[in-house]
C-alpha cells in the first residue's frame, strides 16, 4: 500500500493546479472511525485511476442535511451558504461524495442558495470510470461470494438511482441477491431524518434490526451499502443477530478497492 | 310526467347539494397557503395520465390492484350508461339511445354488464379483506370507528347499486321477451344483454307483468337513487379519490423526492448574512411563520392531498417507523390533517366566514412523539397510488417546533449545537477533519 498524497482545494490553488473533480468527504467520512475506511478506499480509487482530485480539508463543513430534516432550517442554511461560499471561491466544477446525504443535499438543495455543481455519488462515479474503461474490476477475493445491496433512502428514492452501486457490485464476479423490499421499496435504515443522532421512539423493533434482520434472511456473504450512516447501522443490526463473523458490511467503495487490492 | 318531475326535482337537489359541498370542500383547500404549480403542463398530464388514469401505481400491489381496477373501471364505463339513464328520468322516454346505437348500444350495456360483475366480484373481496382476512393495513388502529365504518358503508353501497342495475335490466329482459318493455322494440326477441339475457329469466321470469314492471322500476329507481346518494355521500367520506385522484396527481412534486422544499423566508434573513445586496423574496409586511402549526400554514396542494386520501395505509404499510410498532402512521397524518381541517371549516361556517381562534392546532391531532419518528425515507411518498406527500406535513411541523418554539428533543439541539459550532454533528473539533489524510 503505497503512500497517498491528499491535497486540499488550498494547497492545489498555491500549486497554481485545477483538480478535475472536488472529494466531498462529509462529516461521517472525516471523523467516524469505521466511515473513514470508507473513505480512504474512495481515496485508493481516484489515485489508482490517476484522476486529480483534492478535497477542502478543514474548509469542509457539514452539509447542514441533519440540522434540515430535523427542521432546522435556519442551521441548514447557514451551512449551506457557508459551503456554496467557499465552494465557489475555489471555482468547483464536479464534486463526488462518500455519502448520499451530502450528495442529495448538494445537488437538490444546493442550487436555490447559489450553488451549483455537477455532483455524484461515489457508486455512479466507480460506475462511470468502469465504463471508460479507466477501471477495471474483477472479483479478487470476492469471486462467487453472496452479496445483497442495501439502498440508501436518499440515493435510492430520493434520486433515483438504483443500478450505478448494483453494476458496479455485479463486476466482482458475485451473487447479487436482491431483498424483497428493494429499490424503490427499500426499507430505510433507521438513520435517516436525524434519526442517527437520537434515541428511537417507543416501538417493538429497532429499524435497523428489522432491515439487517431482511438482509440476513438471505445469508449473504457481505450486506454492501452505499452510505456510512447505513454502513453504521447495518452494522449494529447484524451484530444485534451475531452474525458479524459470518455476514460482513463493506461499502461498495471498499468492495472495489479490496477487489483491486488498493 | 310525474314521474319526470320527481326525477327531475331529484337529480337537480342532488347536484345543488353536491354542488354546496364541492364548493366547501374548495374553500377549506384554499384555505391553504399559495403554491404556484402552473407550470410544466405536459409532465404534469402525462403523470397523471399514468398514475390516476392508468392506474401505475397501484400495480406494485398486483391482487388489489386488479380487484380495484374492476371497481375503476365499472365506474367509468358507467359514466355512459348514466347520460341515457337522465335522459330518460327527464323526458320520460325508455332505453332513448337504444334505436339509433343499434349494436352498439348492446354492446356498450353488455360491456357495462361484464364490469358490473367484476366489480360485484371485487366489493365482496374488498369487504371480506377489511372484515374476514382482515389484511393489517385495513384493520389498523387509527381506522376504529368511523373510517371502518365509511369504507364497509361505500362498498355496500357499491354492492347494492351493482344489484339494483342487474334488477333493472333482467326484469326489462323478460319484458322485452314477452313485447312487454317500455322500450321501443325493434322486431327481436331480446335486448341481448350480456349478463340480464340470461340472468333475468333465471331471478325474474316467474314474475307477472305487474310484478316484472315493478322490479323494472325498483331497480330503474334504486339504482339512480344510489348514484345520488352516492354522490352526496362523497364529500363526507374518505372516498373523494375517484375525482380528486386527478388533480392531485396533476399537481404531484416533479422533483426528486429527495429535494426538500426551500424556506425563503429564512433564506430572506440568512442570505444578507453573506450578499450585504440580496434583495428579500417574501413580503416583510407579510410575515409568514416558520414551519407548520395549523392547516393554514400548509399549502393548499398538502390540503388537497389530505381530501385526497382514501385511506388504503400502503404508506403506513411501507414506513419503517410503522413497522417497527411506533406510533407514526403516514395514514394518520393525513387523516388527522383533513379532520383538523373539516373542524377549521366548520369554525368558519359556524362565524359567518371567517375563522374564529378555537385554540387548538394541527398539534392537537398530529403529536410530538409520531413527528419526531419519521425516517425522511420518502416509502410513504413512493408508495401512495395518488401521489401524496405525507413527508411534506411531517416535514413543516418539525420545523415549526424547532424554529418556533424550540421544542427538539435535547440530543436534537445538541446535534444542532455541534453543527453550528464544529461544522460537524458530532464533537469532533474542525481540525481534526483532515486527520484521516495522515493515515493513508
Amino acid at each position: 500500500m503505497s503512500e497517498i498524497k491528499v491535497n486540499t482545494m488550498a494547497e492545489m490553488l498555491a500549486a497554481g493546479e485545477t483538480p478535475e473533480i472536488l472529494f466531498w468527504v462529509g462529516c461521517s467520512g472525516s471523523f467516524d472511525d469505521r466511515a473513514k475506511k470508507i473513505t480512504k478506499a474512495i481515496v485508493r480509487i481516484l489515485d489508482h485511476v490517476k484522476i486529480k482530485f483534492a478535497i477542502l480539508g478543514m474548509e469542509e463543513s457539514c452539509t447542514g442535511d441533519p440540522a434540515k430534516r430535523a427542521g432546522n432550517e435556519f442551521l441548514f442554511q447557514m451551512q449551506a451558504m457557508q459551503n456554496i461560499n467557499v465552494l465557489n471561491g475555489y471555482g468547483v466544477k464536479k464534486i463526488v461524495t462518500g455519502c448520499p446525504h451530502c450528495f442529495n443535499t448538494i445537488k437538490n438543495e444546493y442550487p436555490s442558495l447559489g450553488g451549483n455543481y455537477e455532483i455524484v455519488h461515489h457508486t455512479q462515479l466507480v460506475q462511470e470510470l468502469i465504463d471508460q474503461g479507466k477501471l477495471t474490476v474483477q472479483g479478487g477475493v470476492f469471486k462467487g461470494k453472496k452479496i445483497v445491496f442495501h439502498d440508501p433512502c436518499y440515493l435510492g428514492r430520493g434520486n433515483d438511482i438504483y443500478e450505478a452501486p448494483r453494476e458496479v457490485i455485479k463486476k466482482l464476479d458475485v451473487e447479487l441477491a436482491e431483498m424483497k423490499r428493494s429499490r424503490a421499496k427499500g426499507l430505510c435504515c433507521g438513520a435517516g431524518g436525524a434519526q442517527m443522532f437520537k434515541e428511537a421512539e417507543k416501538g417493538t423493533k429497532e429499524v435497523n434490526n428489522e432491515r439487517a434482520e431482511e438482509a440476513l434472511g438471505l445469508n449473504p456473504d457481505i450486506i454492501a451499502v452505499g452510505c456510512p450512516f447505513c454502513n453504521t447501522m447495518m452494522t449494529d443490526g447484524v451484530k444485534h443477530f451475531n452474525k458479524e463473523d459470518k455476514t460482513k458490511v463493506l461499502d461498495v467503495a471498499e468492495l472495489i478497492a479490496s477487489a483491486n487490492d488498493l | 310526467m310525474i314521474s319526470s318531475i320527481i326525477f327531475c326535482i331529484l337529480f337537480l337537489s342532488g347536484s345543488l347539494f353536491f354542488a354546496i359541498n364541492v364548493k366547501k370542500i374548495r374553500r377549506n383547500i384554499l384555505l391553504g397557503r399559495d403554491v404556484d404549480l402552473s407550470g410544466n403542463k405536459d409532465s404534469r398530464l402525462k403523470t397523471m395520465m399514468l398514475v390516476a388514469f392508468g392506474q401505475q401505481k397501484m400495480f406494485s400491489k398486483p391482487i388489489p390492484a386488479i380487484l380495484h381496477l374492476f371497481l375503476y373501471a365499472a365506474f367509468i364505463i358507467t359514466q355512459i350508461e348514466l347520460i341515457e339513464i337522465i335522459v330518460d328520468g327527464v323526458s320520460g322516454s325508455h332505453r332513448v339511445f337504444r334505436p339509433s346505437l343499434g349494436g352498439f348500444y348492446t354492446f356498450m350495456v353488455s360491456f357495462i354488464e361484464i364490469l358490473s360483475v367484476l366489480a360485484f366480484i371485487g366489493t365482496i373481496a374488498f369487504l371480506s379483506r377489511r372484515n374476514l382476512i382482515k389484511i393489517p393495513r385495513l384493520t389498523q388502529n387509527e381506522l376504529n370507528g368511523w373510517p371502518k365504518l365509511d369504507a364497509n358503508l361505500i362498498l355496500l353501497a357499491e354492492l347494492t347499486l351493482i344489484c339494483f342495475i342487474f334488477m333493472m335490466n333482467g326484469a326489462d329482459e323478460v319484458l322485452y321477451s314477452k313485447r312487454l318493455s317500455h322500450a321501443q322494440n325493434l322486431n327481436d326477441d331480446s335486448l341481448n344483454l350480456s349478463i340480464s339475457k340470461h340472468l333475468g329469466p333465471l331471478i325474474f321470469g316467474g314474475l307477472s307483468e305487474q310484478g316484472l314492471h315493478t322490479a323494472e322500476r325498483i331497480g330503474w329507481w334504486g339504482h339512480i337513487a344510489m348514484v345520488f346518494g352516492f354522490l352526496n355521500y362523497l364529500p363526507f367520506s374518505k372516498h373523494l379519490h375517484i375525482v380528486l385522484g386527478f388533480p392531485n396527481t396533476y399537481f404531484s412534486n416533479l422533483q426528486k423526492k429527495g429535494k426538500f422544499a426551500t424556506l425563503e423566508s429564512v433564506t430572506d434573513v440568512v442570505a444578507p448574512n453573506f450578499d450585504p445586496a440580496y434583495v428579500p423574496k417574501t413580503d416583510p409586511n407579510n410575515p409568514q411563520r416558520f414551519g407548520v402549526k395549523d392547516v393554514q400554514d400548509l399549502t393548499w396542494k398538502n390540503l388537497l392531498d389530505a381530501y385526497t386520501c382514501t385511506e388504503c395505509g400502503r404508506c403506513t404499510s411501507a414506513c419503517p417507523q410503522n413497522i417497527t410498532g411506533k406510533k407514526l402512521s403516514p395514514r394518520k397524518i393525513m387523516m388527522d390533517t383533513r379532520d383538523r381541517l373539516e373542524e377549521v371549516g366548520k369554525n368558519i361556517d359556524a362565524n359567518k366566514g371567517t375563522f374564529v381562534d378555537d385554540g387548538k392546532s394541527l398539534f392537537d391531532y398530529i403529536t410530538k412523539e409520531e413527528i419526531w419518528a419519521c425516517n425522511t425515507c420518502n416509502a410513504c411518498v413512493q408508495e401512495c397510488p395518488v401521489n401524496i406527500d405525507p413527508l411534506a406535513i411531517i416535514m413543516d411541523m418539525r420545523r415549526f417546533l424547532v424554529m418556533e418554539e424550540s421544542k427538539a428533543p435535547n440530543e436534537l439541539n445538541l446535534m444542532f449545537n455541534n453543527t453550528e459550532n464544529n461544522g460537524a454533528p458530532w464533537q469532533f473539533s474542525p481540525s481534526d477533519r483532515a486527520n484521516w489524510t495522515k493515515e493513508i
